[in-house]
């Protein structure tokens, strides 16, 4: 029994364990899934709208960028061919051209320069001291000369300081010279510089030897990466006029880029920004959603447990019910059997104890005969006929205890007196009482009315009562009061003793089968149910009131009308 | 010998009559024995009893039955029964029907010699 008590506790862990993962995982796995397609759905949307907030921005600008550049250039040209060489070399006329310029389009030219074919500037205009500057060497020089337009890259070139030229190659009486501009370039860098999203996105532009013609605004390695790849890759034909990527920086860092080329081709204007920075609301609804799936996973796990071991312990309780009830069943049958047996035996018994007994009694008669008033061993005689007639009634008392254990209720319907039918079941008991040192004291009233009913059936209900009042001052003693009353027509009786009492929460289940709390294999837990089943067939009740320490009063009420016998009885006949 | 109780004792178990018989008769009784309901009719037939000791339980006939035909027979006659334990109900059945009294086998003969004393000296 130990060892199947111990597999039945594995076996509710066990199943409370299962019920807990089948509960979790049917709850959370739809959860997930519809979660993380959202997710997805919401990421991939999310990135779309960036992508496509990030491309037109850089789209934007560089359509500025490339506009300024060419409205530049189409200055310097206009200013170029309106003018002819001669009067552009003249330096204080080139002085008033920049000073137009300045003034139509604020500090942007820094400066003006005339350069003849060889190379030599023979007239400046501006901040710097130039004039006769030698630029037949300079990369710039040697390219404006090979187009009619050029744009240079960033360069500190002679006067130390980073800028960019804007020259045009005009001709002037066969020979070309070029018309050349200083761009601003903070003015240029503004355009750039102002383009900032979020704390870490920024543009700069790179040439194509990875040179930064703009000051970013966070260091970085141009030329490692992408870039490199971008600016070697020729996008001048505007195939792809803006590619998105991403690229993993120091530290891991992963940022994604926007690069679109600018100054066809010769520039890559490039957007950076950090992808945690750029998805930041992304990540904060991210962020949100793992908290609310984690709560929620929580919240599912402990309710499945609860709930698990809710149900486990009631799977448990109704197991140990059952278990119990099929022992009880058991329990009565086996009793029914052994009880009809006992009173065969009972039955038969009694009357060869009787003859033995009459039989000793016949010998004690004649003892009296003179013949054996002498005898020696007459007292001998005496004493061993005397423990015959003791023995004798031993038996008789066992007898009747196996066959009042194992009488059948029977149900017939008669007529009889209440008090004498207490009284009749009271002696029974009697034998009982004595040995658990209980006093019973019988109250009984002898102007009831005749009843009719099964007499068999009464007397099973108070033996019942009795007996459990008895089992309950067996230790300890006590004393039992039965009483008989008519009541405004209702026939009461009483049941009271001076026990150890009933708890209260055990009250309300005393009627109910098989609610023992008597050990096991002691008490059936049906006598009272069917002292309750008995009295309400007759249409009566049967109320307990008990305190512990103080005692129990079982009270039977039954309305006479319902039992009252039409005539009277003729007595006992004595 | 007068004063002297009339007595038929009915029961299917001999030895116990006999023995009751013997004991009985030690107590100033005459007593006639029969060993079944039929035997104890056709005593009563024969004779007049005051008082019969009848057993419930007899093998050919039940004893309410007997006592029903002793009390036909014979209004008079004063039946005591003895009953197992567990026959009170029979018992009961048989006071209704006119009987005078019952005792439980095994019972003490002094209780039974005196039922037999008070129920012989009443009257009917």
């Amino acid at each position: 029994m130990r060892g199947s008590l111990k597999e039945l506790g594995v076996y509710y862990r066990n199943l409370t364990r299962n019920m807990v993962l089948l509960i979790t995982f049917v709850s959370i796995t739809p959860m997930i899934l519809v979660s993380g397609l959202i997710l997805f759905q919401f990421h991939t949307s999310f990135q779309e709208k960036v992508h496509a907030h990030l491309t037109t921005l850089v789209k934007k600008h560089k359509q500025n960028i490339d506009t300024f550049l060419k409205e530049r250039l189409a200055d310097i040209r206009q200013l170029a061919r309106t003018f002819t060489f001669e009067e552009l070399s003249n330096e204080s006329f080139l002085q008033d051209r920049l000073a137009t310029l300045q003034d139509e389009f604020g500090p942007v030219f820094v400066d003006l320069g005339v350069v003849n074919a060889r190379g030599l500037q023979v007239a400046y205009a501006g901040p710097f001291k130039l004039g006769m500057a030698l630029y037949s060497t300079a990369d710039w020089f040697q390219r404006a000369m090979k187009s009619n337009a050029f744009i240079s890259d960033v360069f500190l070139g002679l006067r130390g300081l980073p800028h960019f030229i804007v020259a045009v190659r005009e001709n002037w009486r066969g020979d070309p010279w070029i018309l050349r501009a200083t761009i601003d370039f903070v003015a240029f860098n503004n355009l750039v510089e102002h383009i900032r999203i979020g704390e870490t996105g920024f543009a700069f532009i790179l040439n194509r030897n990875g040179e930064f013609q703009t000051k970013p605004f966070q260091e970085i390695v141009p030329g490692k990466g992408p870039y490199l790849e971008l600016l070697r890759s020729d996008n001048s034909a505007g195939e792809r006029p803006v590619s998105i990527g991403r690229m993993t920086g120091e530290a891991g860092v992963k940022n994604i880029f926007v690069a679109s080329p600018l100054k066809e081709g010769d520039w890559l204007l490039v957007y950076q920004q950090k992808v945690s920075d750029a998805f930041s609301d992304f990540e904060r609804s991210l962020r949100v959603t793992m908290v609310v799936l984690l709560l929620g996973l929580i919240a599912i796990v402990t309710t499945a447990f609860l709930l698990s071991r809710r149900m486990v312990g009631r799977i448990a309780k109704a197991d140990r019910e059952k278990h119990m009830m099929n022992e009880q069943v058991v329990e009565t049958g086996k009793l029914a059997s052994v009880g009809e047996l006992a009173a065969g035996i009972a039955h038969e018994i009694n009357n060869p104890v009787a003859i033995m007994v009459e039989e000793a009694g016949w010998i004690e008669d004649l003892l009296e005969e003179e013949d054996f008033k002498d005898g020696a061993n007459l007292k001998e005689f005496r004493r061993a006929l005397n423990q015959i007639r003791t023995q004798g009634k031993r038996c008789k008392e066992i007898t009747h205890k196996l066959l009042s254990f194992a009488r059948k209720t029977d149900e017939r319907v008669q007529e009889f007196r209440i008090d004498e039918a207490i009284q009749e079941i009271v002696a029974l008991s009697a034998q009982r009482a004595k040995y658990s040192n209980v006093t019973v004291k019988l109250n009984l009233s002898e102007d009831l009315p005749n009843v009719r009913l099964s007499q068999a059936e009464l007397q099973q209900v108070l033996l019942n009562l009795i007996n459990n009042a008895l089992d309950a001052m067996e230790k300890q003693g006590g004393s039992l009061e039965i009483s008989s009353r008519e009541e405004e027509g209702i026939l009461m009786i009483e049941v009271a003793d001076n026990g150890p009492g009933i708890p209260a929460a055990n009250l309300g289940r005393i009627f109910d089968p098989f609610f023992t709390t008597k050990p096991v294999g002691k008490g059936t837990g049906l006598g009272l149910s069917i002292c309750y089943g008995i009295v309400k067939k007759l249409g009566g009740d049967i109320e307990v009131a008990s305190t512990v320490g103080v005692g129990t009063t079982f009270r039977i009420k039954i309305p006479l009308e319902m039992i009252k016998a039409q005539g009277s009885l003729n007595g006992k006949g004595e | 010998m007068p004063g002297q109780i009339k007595l038929l004792l009915v029961d299917d178990e001999e030895a116990y009559v006999n023995v009751l018989a013997n004991r009985l008769r030690r107590r100033n009784m005459d007593v006639t024995k029969a060993y079944s309901g039929s035997e104890g009719i056709q005593a009563l037939r024969a004779q007049d009893f005051d008082v019969a000791v009848l057993d419930l339980k007899m093998e050919d006939m039940d004893g309410i039955e007997v006592l029903k035909i002793f009390k036909k027979m014979e209004p008079r006659l004063k039946v005591i029964m003895l009953t197992g334990h567990g026959s009170a109900q029979a018992a009961r059945e048989g006071l209704a029907l006119g009987a005078s009294g019952y005792l439980t086998k095994p019972c003490e003969l002094e209780d039974l010699v005196d039922m037999i004393r008070k129920t012989a000296s009443k009257e009917v």
